[in-house]
């Protein structure tokens, strides 16, 4: 391991919080959604102090990995291991992971985020 | 415990479909301007974290002579509907984390190349990266004040962009400006993914 790049404590030794683990049990996109439900808010707060505050963050509103991993300050592939670990647990529920791919499916996506951009 | 009190308690699950649109360009372009100006929320940064322990995005190999890297990539978000919302990810300014840009065009609807005027060489790198992808990509030509102008077409010629690209002026730091770009973005993707259909090209990566 290099010296840490980043002076900031929560990002010296990332994977710390994962007990080293860097692979995730499955892959979770940057933009996926995640939800948590108020069970699964209360079973949270048995998993340790990140995963708690990862499901206070989806219990309030959905959010993506990418904005877990910004407002709670863990670096995306830390997230990422933590997160894909919540979803196995149930503690969490994973939307929108799996890319569109027939023509039907991608146009009526296209069609729907024109429209909410013309909106704006 | 009751948690019957919960307001949110109540709320059907409903299947929530997030889409993203991809802003790549030179270090200090606007790419981050741009997408604050349409956000719902102040731009975000994630950051990746790149050591000898990690793999995939996280695989220091791939930056030869560091143990550990942090990369940053700020972002957006509209929420479209209940059940819709659309993220807006800026690439990393760097062009040696392309491995991060792959990571984030992964299922992208498009992507825009933001180019300042003032510095057109920079945006042969991410013109160059977009070329080889696949993925539909419009130029968006952010005009700074006082910045030189110059003809789209000049700028189409000076960057060799190819005629099926789409190429339009903004400014960055307006809404409705920025609007437009997205709405360019997307309606090109709707061409590509058309043409793809009746063509029978191969289908885009993600």
């Amino acid at each position: 391991m290099g010296q840490p790049q980043d002076p900031r404590g929560n990002l010296v030794r990332p994977y710390a919080v994962t007990r080293g683990r860097t692979e995730p049990r499955r892959d979770i996109p940057i933009e996926a959604v995640l939800v948590a439900s108020q069970a699964g808010l209360q079973e949270a707060r048995f998993a340790g102090h990140d995963k708690y505050r990862i499901a206070v963050l989806c219990e309030a509103k959905a959010q993506s990995l990418a904005e877990l991993s910004a407002l709670s300050r863990l670096p995306l592939g830390v997230a990422r291991v933590l997160v894909a670990d919540m979803v196995a647990d149930g503690l969490l529920s994973l939307h929108s992971a799996a890319p569109k791919t027939g023509f039907t499916e991608r146009m009526d996506l296209l069609e729907r985020v024109l429209g909410g951009l013309r909106k704006l | 415990m009751d948690f019957a009190s919960s307001e949110r308690a109540g709320a059907q699950p409903k299947e929530i479909t997030s889409a993203k649109i991809v802003v790549a360009g030179g270090f200090g372009v606007g790419k981050t301007t741009l997408v604050g100006a349409v956000s719902e929320i102040e731009p975000l940064t994630t950051e990746a974290v790149m050591t000898s322990a990690g793999q995939g995005i996280d695989d220091a190999s791939k930056v030869p002579g560091k143990g550990t890297t942090t990369v940053a990539m700020d972002f957006g978000r509209i929420t479209m509907a209940d059940d819709l919302i659309l993220y807006l990810f800026g690439t990393p300014g760097q062009t040696r984390f392309w491995f991060m840009w792959d990571e984030l065009i992964r299922g992208a609807v498009g992507a825009a190349v933001l180019v300042d005027t003032r510095r057109i060489a920079d945006a042969f790198a991410p013109l160059d990266y977009f070329e080889n992808r696949h993925l539909p990509y419009l130029v968006a030509l952010n005009c700074f004040d006082g910045a030189p102008r110059y003809e789209p077409d000049e700028v189409r010629e000076a960057l060799a962009i190819p005629p099926h690209v789409p190429l339009i002026m903004c400014d960055a730091r307006h809404r409705e400006s920025v609007k437009q770009v997205l709405v360019g973005v997307v309606e090109h993707a709707m061409a590509t993914l058309v043409a793809e259909q009746s063509g029978g090209y191969p289908a885009p990566v993600g």
